[in-house]
């Protein structure tokens, strides 16, 4: 996994709240063996028509969204299924962050693995977000901060353990691989064997 | 010691590390239950990493997501009704199994089927064990004490190769239900009032534990009903406290234990159960007495209103506007009554053999109405030959209905089963998202009972008024 320190957007705004990982990546897109290539299914039946032309007024598609790399979304995104294929469609499409007032935890745990930062803020800061899409924006995993136009700087929850993962590109699998004779000694010593 | 709750003490069973202000706990796996969606990428993780399965006795896999309900007993069948992507699918989980040697119950199993039905069904779903799956409903296996939660694919890859995860703990919430049900009245009801009270975020970062006179009424299946939508309160996982149901429900199942090892295991399950001055971090109480059957009217599981209630009115709120509109429904209008065009019954959430028995209970000597399409997939090849053994199957097909092999099926449509554009589909299942069903389906979630009296009247019917005929 890359080092994330800091970085820089404009902003796209989704505001519906409990956006859930079926709108992000449909289930008829789950039959795939591989992570890659997903960017084309995100938000497929909100971005696409019938006919699977771009819908103009959609979010995503509009000219100024291009190269916005920080979605400000509703509150509870990301709710529902486990697919992790979510996180990896934000990610192909070239969305690093994801801000809300609640991210759901197993969207959150799989966006933490593969780099996507979860930025939760206040009710405020949201509400302020909503109304002024496109704000340049800088999420500094180093100083668990937001950055707002103006200087404005807002904290958001991030344990220790998930930012030291995310400045140095500790891949989780690795940690755990080191904690074998841990898991040995507990498989030997338990009260019961399942 | 401290007093514990249920939760409590499953997780420090299993904590091979404690977390600490700086790192999570490394907290042990007893079972990994896999399907052919959320696995191929963790494989392929492993294997260019050179890892083995650690584990493969503690791993069991399944074929039910976009595995076909229509019969299939091997590859060529598979070949010639799923879709490629599907099939291949499918084709990489069989490898994947056989080569890390895990279990795989494949098309010639009989026991194959949806990978919460067939956990409990095999008795391999106990007490006290932690349980993952890379599906969210893993929430349900909690209806026997178990702590058991859904992960994604980096998560199944870490259980695979060291049969432990990364976690922090949870918070816990305590749900009290109390009262008893009237008749015409479930578990899909209660859990759905209970969604409507807290919210498709109220659970978020909690494991919950449901309690009361009510809870332990409950039938091990209705218990699974329960538990299976934690999720879609946002919970991490859901439990119930084992008891005497529980152990019935267990006692001669093929992988249970059995003999000395039964009586040792009952009575290590039997001081599971939170103690009696325990703390939550939360606590919901509910009563269910006057609990009408419960149906939603958006596109979130909290969406939801009793039967004969009327949608909410508008609150003004944007998301709530979209989400009926996209239902076609009105603010301050019934439900009640409007026609419907699919009724699916099946899901992890209710196609056991009790919601079938409930479903069939209405359809005996009934027709489907010619409008409605009815789908009726059983949860499991075991729960479907119990079925057709009590002659469920002949009530569903001459009302109308298909009857037909496991799997998930129209509960996320990623198999064929799917509801078309724009119709209306009153559904068994667990969530109402836009689209989960086919592209611009529209879903009612609903009980068993209702989803029956509905399809019988071809339009929203509240089960109540025909079981007292």
């Amino acid at each position: 996994m890359d080092k994330i320190t800091r970085f820089s957007s404009r902003t796209v705004v989704l505001p519906q709240s409990d956006i859930d990982t079926d709108q992000i990546v449909p289930a008829r897109f789950l039959t795939t063996t591989t992570r890659k290539g997903l960017g084309k299914a995100l938000f497929a039946d909100w971005r696409y028509d019938k006919t699977g032309q771009p819908r103009a007024d959609f979010a995503l598609n509009r000219p100024e969204a291009a190269g916005c790399s920080i979605l400000v979304a509703g509150n509870n995104f990301g709710c529902g299924s486990s697919r992790e294929h979510a996180p990896w469609a934000l990610l192909d499409f070239g969305i690093r962050a994801v801000i809300s007032t609640g991210i759901a935890d197993i969207f959150r745990n799989n966006s933490l693995k593969n780099g996507l930062v979860p930025v939760i803020v206040d009710a405020a800061t949201h509400g302020w977000l909503l109304a002024n899409p496109g704000a340049e924006v800088t999420v500094d995993v180093e100083s668990r901060t937001l950055g707002l136009p103006g200087d404005r700087r807002v904290e958001f929850p991030l344990d220790g353990f998930s930012r030291y993962c995310l400045l140095n590109g500790v891949d989780q699998l690795g940690y755990l691989l080191k904690q074998a004779d841990a898991i040995s000694r507990f498989e030997k010593e338990r009260a019961w064997q399942p | 010691m401290n007093a514990r709750s249920l939760f409590e003490k499953v997780w420090q069973d299993h904590q091979v590390v404690a977390e600490t202000a700086d790192a999570p706990a490394v907290l042990y796996i007893d079972l990994h239950l896999t399907h052919e969606v959320t696995t191929p990428e963790a494989f392929n993780v492993l294997k260019s990493r050179g890892l083995a399965v650690r584990r493969p006795d503690l791993t069991l896999a399944t074929l039910d997501h976009s595995t076909p309900t229509v019969p299939v007993r091997s590859l060529k069948d598979l070949e010639r009704v799923a879709e490629s992507s599907a099939a291949a699918q499918i084709r990489v989980m069989i490898e994947n199994c056989r080569e890390a040697g895990i279990r795989l119950l494949d098309f010639d199993s009989d026991q194959r089927g949806i990978v919460h039905v067939i956990g409990p069904e095999l008795g391999i779903t106990q007490p006290g064990k932690t349980i993952v799956c890379g599906d969210s409903h893993t929430s349900t296996h909690g209806a026997f004490g178990a702590l058991a939660f859904g992960i994604g694919t980096t998560e199944v890859g870490h259980v695979l190769a060291t049969q432990c995860l990364l976690q922090r703990k949870p918070k816990t919430l305590a749900i009290n239900v109390s009262g008893r049900l009237v008749p015409g009245v479930t578990a899909k009801d209660i859990i759905l009032a209970i969604i409507g009270r807290i919210g498709v975020g109220g659970g978020t970062g909690h494991v919950i534990e449901y309690r009361g006179e009510a809870i332990a009424a409950l039938s091990m299946d209705a218990r699974m009903t329960v538990c299976n939508m934690s999720i879609e309160a946002g919970a991490r996982a859901g439990m119930i406290a084992p008891d005497d149901v529980t152990f019935q429900y267990l006692q001669g199942r093929p992988m249970a234990p059995a003999g000395a090892a039964w009586d040792q295991a009952v009575k290590r399950w039997r001081g599971l159960p939170s103690d009696a001055d325990c703390h939550f971090d939360r606590e919901v109480s509910l009563d269910v007495s006057r609990l009408a059957p419960m149906i939603t009217f958006g596109t979130n599981p909290g969406m939801v209103i009793p039967i004969d209630a009327a949608v909410p009115a508008d609150s003004g709120d944007s998301s709530f506007r979209k989400s009926l509109e996209y239902m076609g429904v009105e603010a301050g209008k019934p439900m009640l009554g409007r026609p419907v065009d699919v009724v699916f019954i099946g899901s992890c959430t209710n196609s056991r053999l009790s919601d079938l028995r409930d479903a069939a209970n209405l359809l005996r000597g009934r027709k489907v109405a010619p409008s409605v399409r009815a789908l009726v997939v059983p949860g499991s090849q075991a729960t479907k030959k119990q079925a057709e053994a009590e002659g469920l199957d002949k009530i569903f097909t001459a009302a109308g209905a298909e009857w037909r092999e496991s799997g998930c099926s129209m509960c996320l449509g990623m198999n064929g089963d799917t509801v078309g554009r724009g119709q209306l589909c009153v559904s068994t299942s667990n969530r109402n998202f836009e689209g989960r069903q086919g592209i611009g389906a529209r879903t009612v979630l609903a009980s068993p009972l209702t989803a029956a009296a509905t399809a019988v009247a071809g339009r929203i019917s509240d089960p109540r008024e025909l079981l007292a005929r």
